[in-house]
C-alpha cells in the first residue's frame, strides 16, 4: 500500500474523504431555497384563484343572479341590480380582436423582416426601437388615443357623415394594437432567429428564394414560439385597462359600430372600484365575478393555444 | 475508367513548380459544354471581410466523376465548395475574385441568378439537416418549390430508392425526418437533393457525423450516383478520398498566412491514384503520410 499512497500528495487526500458535512448541508439548503422561490408563484396563483372563487360564489348567492343570466344577460346596471355581463364580454372581444388584427400581422411581418431580411446594422437599430414601444406606460397610450387617434378618426370619417364618438372602440383597437406589436415582433424574432442556420442553407441549396425559405422553412419551424407570442399579445390585449378606459370609455353596450364606445371587463372593474360600491354589496362582489370571467377567458385561450400547438408544431431538435 | 488528361496545378506562386516558373493557368478556352469540365474556377480568391480565405485557386471539375477536396482544417475546402453554388453569398462580407464557370457560363457575374444555379448544383451538408417535416415532405419540398408538375409520390419513391433509403422508410413516410438515425437523415438529405434533379452534387464532409456503417452506405451510394451526376466531396478522411474519388485536390495553408489569418491554396490537383501514390508537392506528401495536418 505504501507504494501507492506515497504518490498521493497530502493536499489531495480530501478526494477520498467524501463530501464534507458542511457542503451537504449547504447544498440541501440551496435546493430548499430554490424550491421556495419556485413555489411562491404557484401558491400566489392558487391563492388568487381561491379568493376569486369564494367571492364569486358569494356574489351569486347575494345577487340572486343565475350563472346563465350573468353570462348572457345584455343589461348591466349594478344600481338596478342587473348583472348581465355580455356587453363586457363583447367589448373585451372587440378590443382584443381589433387590436390583434393590427398587431399580429404587423408584428409577425416585422419579425420576419428583422430575422431574415434586415442587414445586421438595420436590426441593431430597429429591434431596440420596437422594444421601446413596450416600455411606454399604457396610460400614455390612452391619452394618445383620446387626443390624437380619435381626432384623426373624426377628421376622416365625420366628413363622410359617419359620427365618431369621443370614446370609441376603433381608437382603442388601434392604440392597444400598436402597444402589443413589440410583444409579437420581439418574441417572434427571437424564435425565428433561433431556427438553425443549417435548415436555411438546406432550403437555399435546393434553389429556394429568400421568401420561400422564410415562409416555408423558418416560419413553420418556429411556429410554436410565434403562436406563444400571439397568445401573450392577445392576453395582454384582453387584460389591458388604462389605455382602453381612456380610448373606449365605460358604456356597457353591445354594438357593432366601431366608432361607438364600449366597456370591457377590465374597465368595468375600474369603474366599480372607483365608484361608491360598499364592501360586501352585490355590486362590490360583482368585481370578483367579472375578474373570474376574465381569468377563465385567458385560461381558455392558453389551453386552446396548447392544443393548436400540439397539432402543428414542427420539432427541429 | 480512363481519366482525362488534367494538368497538375500548382496554384501558389510561392512554391516553384518542378518545371521552373509556374505558368499562370490559361484563360478558359471556349469548349463545347458537354466536353469540358462541368465546373471550373480560375484564379479564384475569396475574402471574408478583409481577410483572405482562399488565394488564386484554379481547378477544373470533370464531368461524371467524383472529385475530392482534402487538406488540413481551415485551408478553405468548404469555402471553395461553397463558391460553386454561391452559398457564400449568404455570409455577410464574403467576396470573390476570379472566374467560376458552370458549363462554360460565368456564375459569379451579377446576371447569374443564384437561385437558378442552386437548382442545378445540389448540396449535402456536414451535419444532416432534414427539415422538421415528414419524410415525404422533406423530399417533395425542393421539387415543389421548383415547380415540379409530375406525380409527387412517384418522385419521392424514386428519389428515396436512389438514395438507398426507401426500404427503411417506406412504411413511415408521414413520420418526421428528424426521427431517423443520423445515417438515415443524411441519405434523406441526399434523396431531397436528387429530387430536384441537379447536375452536380456538392458534399461538404457528408460522413463526418456518421458511424462507419452509415459511411460505407453513403460511399456506395456516391459510387452509384456518379454515372449520372458529377460529385465534389470535401473530406477530412484521406482513406475516404482514396476509396471514392477519381480526382483529388489537396489544399494547403499558404506559407504567408499566420495563425490569425489562414489562407488556403491548392497544393496539388491530379488523379486520386497519382496523388496518393506519387505526390508531386512535398506538402501533399507530408499531409497524406500524416506528417502534417
Amino acid at each position: 500500500m505504501s507504494a501507492l499512497t506515497r504518490h498521493i500528495p497530502a493536499s489531495h487526500s480530501g478526494l477520498w474523504a467524501g463530501p464534507s458535512r458542511f457542503r451537504s448541508l449547504t447544498e440541501a439548503g440551496v435546493g430548499a431555497f430554490l424550491l421556495l422561490c419556485a413555489t411562491i408563484t404557484v401558491l400566489t396563483t392558487a391563492g388568487i384563484i381561491l379568493v376569486l372563487g369564494l367571492e364569486t360564489l358569494e356574489f351569486f348567492e347575494k345577487s340572486k343572479v343565475g350563472l346563465l343570466h350573468f353570462l348572457t344577460g345584455t343589461v348591466l346596471n349594478p344600481e338596478g341590480g342587473k348583472y348581465g355581463i355580455l356587453p363586457l364580454i363583447w367589448g373585451t372581444f372587440q378590443v382584443a380582436a381589433g387590436s390583434s388584427v393590427i398587431a399580429l400581422p404587423i408584428g409577425l411581418l416585422s419579425a420576419i423582416y428583422l430575422s431574415e431580411y434586415a442587414p445586421s446594422r438595420v436590426r441593431a437599430v430597429l429591434k431596440p426601437a420596437l422594444e421601446l414601444l413596450a416600455g411606454i406606460p399604457t396610460i400614455v397610450y390612452g391619452y394618445l388615443a383620446l387626443l390624437l387617434v380619435t381626432p384623426v378618426l373624426k377628421a376622416i370619417f365625420e366628413p363622410m357623415g359617419i359620427p365618431v364618438s369621443t370614446f370609441n372602440v376603433a381608437s382603442a383597437c388601434i392604440v392597444v394594437g400598436v402597444m402589443i406589436i413589440p410583444l409579437v415582433s420581439s418574441l417572434s424574432e427571437d424564435v425565428l432567429s433561433a431556427v438553425p442556420r443549417g435548415l436555411r442553407e438546406a432550403g437555399y441549396a435546393l434553389g429556394a428564394t429568400k421568401f420561400e425559405v422564410s415562409t416555408r422553412i423558418v416560419l413553420p419551424a418556429g411556429l410554436s414560439g410565434v403562436m406563444a407570442s400571439f397568445i401573450l399579445a392577445v392576453s395582454r390585449a384582453i387584460g389591458e385597462t388604462m389605455a382602453v378606459v381612456l380610448a373606449a370609455g365605460m358604456r356597457p353596450q353591445i354594438t357593432l359600430n366601431p366608432f361607438d364606445s364600449c366597456e370591457t371587463m377590465t374597465t368595468y372593474i375600474v369603474s366599480v372600484t372607483g365608484g361608491e360600491a360598499s364592501y360586501g354589496s352585490p355590486e362590490y362582489l360583482s368585481l370578483f365575478a367579472v375578474g373570474m370571467a376574465l381569468f377563465l377567458s385567458t385560461l381558455a385561450l392558453n389551453l386552446l393555444s396548447e392544443i393548436v400547438l400540439r397539432r402543428y408544431r414542427e420539432v427541429y431538435r | 475508367m480512363s481519366l482525362p488528361e488534367i494538368p497538375v496545378v500548382s496554384a501558389s506562386s510561392k512554391v516553384p513548380a518542378p518545371s521552373g516558373v509556374p505558368a499562370p493557368s490559361p484563360a478558359p478556352a471556349p469548349v463545347p459544354p458537354e466536353a469540358g469540365p462541368v465546373l471550373a474556377a480560375y484564379h479564384l480568391s475569396v475574402w471574408y471581410g478583409t481577410s483572405l480565405a482562399l488565394k488564386d485557386v484554379t481547378i477544373e471539375i470533370p464531368r461524371n466523376q467524383i472529385t475530392a477536396l482534402i487538406g488540413p482544417s481551415g485551408c478553405g475546402k468548404s469555402t471553395l465548395l461553397r463558391c460553386f453554388n454561391r452559398m457564400n453569398d449568404l455570409i455577410p462580407g464574403a467576396r470573390t475574385e476570379g472566374v467560376i464557370l458552370c458549363d462554360g457560363k460565368e456564375i459569379t457575374s451579377p446576371d447569374t441568378d443564384p437561385v437558378a444555379l442552386r437548382r442545378r448544383i445540389g448540396m449535402v451538408f456536414q451535419k444532416p439537416n432534414p427539415f422538421p417535416k415528414s419524410i415525404h415532405e422533406n423530399v417533395a419540398w425542393g421539387a415543389r418549390i421548383n415547380g415540379y408538375r409530375g406525380n409527387m409520390d412517384d418522385l419521392v419513391e424514386r428519389s428515396l430508392r436512389r438514395a438507398a433509403l426507401w426500404d427503411e422508410v417506406k412504411d413511415k413516410l408521414h413520420r418526421s425526418g428528424m426521427d431517423l438515425s443520423g445515417g438515415q437523415q443524411q441519405r434523406l438529405c441526399i434523396a431531397r437533393t436528387l429530387a430536384v434533379e441537379p447536375e452536380v452534387i456538392l458534399m461538404d464532409e457528408p460522413c463526418s457525423a456518421l458511424d462507419p456503417i452509415s459511411t460505407a452506405r453513403v460511399e456506395d451510394l456516391m459510387d452509384d450516383l456518379k454515372s449520372e451526376y458529377t460529385i465534389v466531396i470535401v473530406t477530412h478522411n484521406m482513406q475516404q478520398a482514396r476509396r471514392v474519388s477519381d480526382m483529388t485536390a489537396c489544399l494547403m495553408l499558404d506559407e504567408d498566412s499566420r495563425d490569425k489569418n489562414r489562407i488556403g491554396v491548392i497544393a496539388e490537383f491530379s488523379s486520386t491514384d497519382l496523388l496518393f501514390t506519387n505526390p508531386k508537392d512535398p506538402r501533399t506528401e507530408a499531409y497524406i503520410t500524416g506528417r502534417i495536418g
